[in-house]
C-alpha cells in the first residue's frame, strides 16, 4: 500500500495529469497513451484548474469502515473545465448538493492505517458559489 | 526590498459557540464569553489538519500571485499541532504545490510564534540572496483538554505568507525579538493535551514579551504608537491583545481590524498571521502595521511591516473578515466527533 501511494502523491496531491498535444485532449488520472491518437499520441503533463461542475452524484449512507465517521457523505461525478470527469468526494452538506454545482479542488485528509500508521492526503472537492 | 510578495489563510467552516461548551460543563456561557472575549471558535472537520490548512492557505498565496512554484526556495511550517511527531508537514506542503526538489524545508516549533518565526527564517534567507521566494506558515488545530478553560479558545486555522524581494507588497522594514525561558504552557511527549500555568500565563509570558518586543523594535526604529495605522498581536483571547495594545499606547481603533478572535478563537500558530492578514486585506500604500507574535515557554517576534504602492493591484479576496463570517454551527457532540475524542472504531 505505501509504495503504491508514494508513487501515485503528485497525481493525488493535486490535479497533474496528461495532455495529448496531437487532439488536445486532456486526461485526469494520467494517461501515457492518447486513446484517440493512439501511435500518433504526444502526451505531455498538464495541471488542471481545480474548477468543475458536478454532473452527478450519490449520497453514501452505508460506508467502508474507515470513512464511518464521515457518513454520509457525497461522491461526486466531476467534469473539469478541461474536459475530463472524473469520481472525487465532494466535501457537502448531502441536502445542499444538486447537479450543475460549481466546485473546485480542496487538499484533505484520505485516510490512515491506524493510529500508528500513515496519513494519506489527496483532492477532494468543495463547493465553490 | 524584502518583504511580503503575496499571502494566504484557510479557516475551517465549523463553528462552536462558547454557550454551547458552556452548557456541557455547568457554567455560564455569558459570563465565559465576557470573561475571555470569544464568542465562538472554528472547528476542523474529520479530514482536515494541520498539514491540510497549510496547504491551502500556501495555495491561495501562490494563486494572487501567479508565480511559478519551483521559483520557492524553501518552506516552514510552524505549528504545536503538526500531523507527525516525526515526519515533516513542510515536505506535504512541497509537494502539493509543485516546488519540486530543490528547497530548504523543516517544520518549526515555538508554541504560537512558530509561525512568526518561520517569516524570519525567509526574510533572513531572502536578504542573504540564497532564495527568490520562501513560504513562512502557520498553521494548527490545537485542542484543548474537555473541560478545561482552554476548550472554549483552541482552534484551527492558518496563514501563509510568500517571502522575496521582487514585487513587494509590504516591506518588513525591522524584525527583532525577546526570548526567555518562561514554563506558561507545555505539553510532553504523549500527552493529548497541554498544560498550563493558569494565572502565570499572563503577566510574567504574554504581556511581559509582548510588550517587551513592542518597546524594543518602536525604540530600535525610532517609531510611536502614532506611527502605525495598525496593530496585531497575538490573541490567545480577546482581552489579552485589548490589555497589551492598552499597555504600549494603541487605540482600540489600531487593533480592531486584526482582532479576530472572538469569531474563530486562537488559532496558535495561525493566531497573528490571521490577524495581519486581515489587516493586509484593507492596508493602503504607505500605512504601517507593527505585528507581535508570542509564543510560550516564551517569547515574542516583533514586525515593523509597511504596505508598498503594488499592494493595490495584489487580488485580496475573498477577504479574512469574509471567511469568518461564513461559518456553520455545530453542536457540542459533533464537535467531539470532529476533535476525535470520541474513538470511532
Ligand atoms: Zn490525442
Amino acid at each position: 500500500m505505501l509504495p503504491r501511494f508514494w508513487r501515485k502523491i503528485k497525481y493525488r496531491y493535486d490535479l497533474v495529469g496528461t495532455k495529448c498535444k496531437n487532439c488536445g485532449n486532456s486526461y485526469y488520472p494520467p494517461r501515457n497513451l492518447c486513446p484517440v491518437c493512439r501511435r500518433k499520441s504526444d502526451i505531455a503533463e498538464m495541471k488542471f484548474s481545480g474548477r468543475g461542475e458536478v454532473i452527478s452524484y450519490s449520497v453514501v449512507h452505508e460506508a467502508p469502515e474507515d470513512l464511518k465517521a464521515q457518513k454520509p457523505y457525497v461522491v461526486a461525478l466531476i467534469k473539469l473545465e478541461e474536459g475530463p470527469v472524473i469520481t472525487s468526494q465532494l466535501v457537502c452538506d448531502p441536502e445542499n448538493v444538486r447537479t450543475g454545482m460549481r466546485v473546485k479542488k480542496a487538499f484533505r485528509k484520505y485516510g490512515e492505517e491506524g493510529e500508528a500508521g500513515i496519513i494519506y492526503y489527496g483532492t477532494k472537492f468543495v463547493p465553490d458559489e | 526590498m524584502i518583504g511580503i510578495v503575496s499571502y494566504g489563510t484557510y479557516i475551517p467552516r465549523y463553528r462552536i459557540k462558547a454557550e454551547e461548551i458552556a452548557r456541557i460543563w455547568g457554567e455560564d456561557g455569558d459570563v465565559i464569553s465576557r470573561g475571555l472575549g470569544i464568542i465562538q471558535k472554528s472547528v476542523p472537520s474529520l479530514d482536515e489538519d494541520t498539514a491540510t490548512i497549510a496547504v491551502e492557505a500556501a495555495r491561495e498565496a501562490v494563486q494572487r500571485v501567479k508565480i511559478d512554484t519551483t521559483k520557492i526556495g524553501a518552506v516552514y511550517v510552524g505549528s504545536e499541532s503538526h500531523p507527525y511527531v516525526v515526519k515533516p508537514t513542510a515536505t506535504i506542503v512541497g509537494e502539493a504545490l509543485g516546488i519540486g526538489n530543490e528547497y530548504f524545508a523543516a517544520d518549526l516549533e515555538f508554541a504560537c510564534k512558530a509561525g512568526t518565526a518561520g517569516m524570519q527564517n525567509c526574510i533572513a534567507m531572502a536578504k542573504a540572496g540564497v532564495i527568490e521566494y520562501g513560504l513562512a506558515i502557520g498553521a494548527d488545530t490545537s485542542q484543548g483538554a474537555p473541560g478545561d478553560p482552554l476548550e472554549y479558545s483552541a482552534s484551527a486555522g492558518g496563514a501563509a505568507y510568500l517571502i522575496g524581494s521582487k514585487d513587494v507588497i509590504a516591506e518588513v522594514e525591522a524584525m527583532y525579538s525577546f526570548t526567555s525561558d518562561t514554563p506558561d504552557f507545555w505539553r510532553k511527549e504523549g500527552q493529548p493535551y497541554p498544560s498550563h500555568g493558569g494565572r502565570f500565563t499572563g503577566t510574567p509570558a504574554y504581556f511581559r514579551h509582548v510588550t517587551s518586543a513592542a518597546k524594543l523594535i518602536m525604540e530600535r526604529t525610532g517609531l510611536n504608537a502614532s506611527d502605525f495605522k495598525y496593530a496585531v498581536f497575538h490573541q490567545p483571547n480577546g482581552k489579552f491583545p485589548a490589555r497589551a495594545a492598552k499597555m504600549l499606547g494603541f487605540s482600540s481603533e489600531q487593533i480592531k481590524q486584526g482582532l479576530i478572535v472572538p469569531y474563530i478563537g486562537n488559532t496558535y500558530s495561525g493566531s497573528s498571521l490571521l490577524g495581519l492578514a486581515a489587516v493586509l486585506d484593507v492596508v493602503k500604500p504607505d500605512e504601517r502595521i507593527l505585528l507581535i507574535s508570542f509564543g510560550s515557554g516564551a517569547g515574542s517576534d516583533a514586525f515593523v511591516i509597511r504596505a508598498t504602492k503594488a499592494i493595490e493591484d495584489l487580488e485580496r479576496n475573498p477577504k479574512v473578515w469574509d471567511k469568518i463570517k461564513g461559518g456553520v454551527y455545530i453542536d457540542y457532540g459533533l464537535y467531539l466527533k470532529f476533535r476525535r475524542k470520541i474513538k470511532v472504531r
